[in-house]
């Protein structure tokens, strides 16, 4: 839930890393600990995590390579800190690294997942556990509603591109239309309006220049 | 068998359109494995949505729990591929050449466009995750003073989460 721009990783200064020496690589080995380790410690948000690891504590990439790799991530669909392993272990050892860095991550917590689901298969139909889940439901809807304004303050031109997310939202909730088709419908008319605004400033960029 | 290949393909099918990460997906997730499939209640994938939150881990494990709803062992195994594979590959296959696209217009113009729809996506999670676990007025009161104190103090996410459990278990919400 804590992929709102807010959140993203600072880009700061940091000292130019030209080429990795090979000595660095991590081993295979490694890059699995390493993220078992990420995984496993991420409550709400691994994603500082990673980044920590992989610029500051191991200096494997500069922070301005990984903002590049998480920019890609973070635009295409589906799990970012997944799609961020196999970018990283892609980079260090092809294929295999991609398979061995995913699997870091995930394993540690799909078991302890499993753990869990077993007690709930044991103890969720007790009146208590019930009643602790409910709670825990309703602060995590809370903190969904809160990640979704944050990420509503940092849209640009609001006025234009908010109605679409009240769109989308009557759709899903209200009208419980499939996802899918919406999705690719509403994603054309907000990127083409974004598309035609960014070509008009563009154009009135060059005018401006080429009238002073 | 039968089973388990319609798990990974519709949520491999839901990977592909998940914009905006898997918090996002949460409303199609419930409209596939509660409304259409029938695979669980309301109630229960909001406790395994509550379980996720109170778990470490990235939040796409989620459907992990939801793959074991519905499966057992296999199921979750069958929902956490489908959910990370289809896209892993295309970037695998995508990561070398993302320099020459970084600055294409059209790049950007999707970014910016899909901004406002993951706001509404998230929005209509957090509306699905309170109607599913049956949230009275005093549960309502609850996600809204999270949503306000998040905002205004953020602090660390598992503190709401602690908070949430110790009001249930109070018999409060």
């Amino acid at each position: 839930m804590h992929r709102s721009p807010a959140d993203a990783p600072r880009t700061a200064p940091e000292p130019p890393h030209p080429a990795i020496p090979p000595a660095r690589q991590p081993g295979l080995w490694d890059l699995f600990l390493a993220c078992s380790r990420v995984g496993l410690s991420g409550f709400g948000g691994v994603l500082p995590l990673l980044r920590h690891f992989l610029v500051e504590e191991r200096r494997l990439m500069s922070g301005a390579d990984f903002n590049a790799l998480l920019g890609l991530c973070q635009f295409l669909p589906g799990s970012n800190v997944v799609n961020l392993a196999v970018c990283v272990g892609a980079r260090f050892h092809g294929a295999r690294g991609a398979v061995v860095a995913t699997t870091g991550l995930l394993l540690g917590p799909f078991l302890v997942m499993m753990a869990l689901a077993t007690a709930y298969g044991v103890w969720g139909h007790l009146a208590v556990v019930q009643d602790m889940l409910r709670g825990v439901a309703a602060a995590g809807a809370g903190l969904l509603f809160a990640t979704a304004l944050k990420m509503a303050r940092n849209v640009p031109e609001r006025w234009i591109y908010l109605p679409f997310a009240a769109l989308i939202l009557v759709a899903l909730v209200i009208l419980r239309l499939p996802l899918p088709p919406l999705m690719l419908a509403l994603l054309g008319m907000t990127g083409l309006i974004a598309y035609r605004r960014a070509r008009r400033a563009a154009r009135l960029a060059t005018t401006a220049d080429t009238d002073s | 068998m039968a089973l388990l290949a319609d798990l990974f393909l519709q949520f491999s099918i839901l990977t592909v359109v998940a914009f905006g990460g898997i918090t996002a997906m949460l409303p199609e997730l419930h409209r596939l494995v509660v409304e259409q499939r029938q695979w669980m209640d309301d109630t229960t994938f909001a406790h395994l949505f509550a379980i996720a939150q109170a778990a470490p881990g990235p939040n796409l494990l989620v459907v992990s729990l939801i793959g074991w709803k519905v499966a057992g062992i296999p199921g979750a195994i069958a929902a956490t591929l489908a959910i990370s594979l289809p896209m892993s590959l295309v970037i695998f296959f995508l990561y070398r050449h993302w320099e020459r696209f970084r600055d294409a217009p059209w790049r950007e113009a999707i970014q910016t466009g899909v901004a406002p729809l993951a706001v509404g996506l998230v929005c209509a999670s957090g509306w699905l995750i309170g109607a599913s676990a049956g949230l009275d007025l005093r549960g309502i009161l609850l996600t809204l003073a999270c949503t306000g104190l998040m905002l205004a103090r953020g602090w660390h996410p598992l503190w709401y989460i602690g908070a949430g459990a110790a009001a249930g278990a109070l018999g409060l919400v």
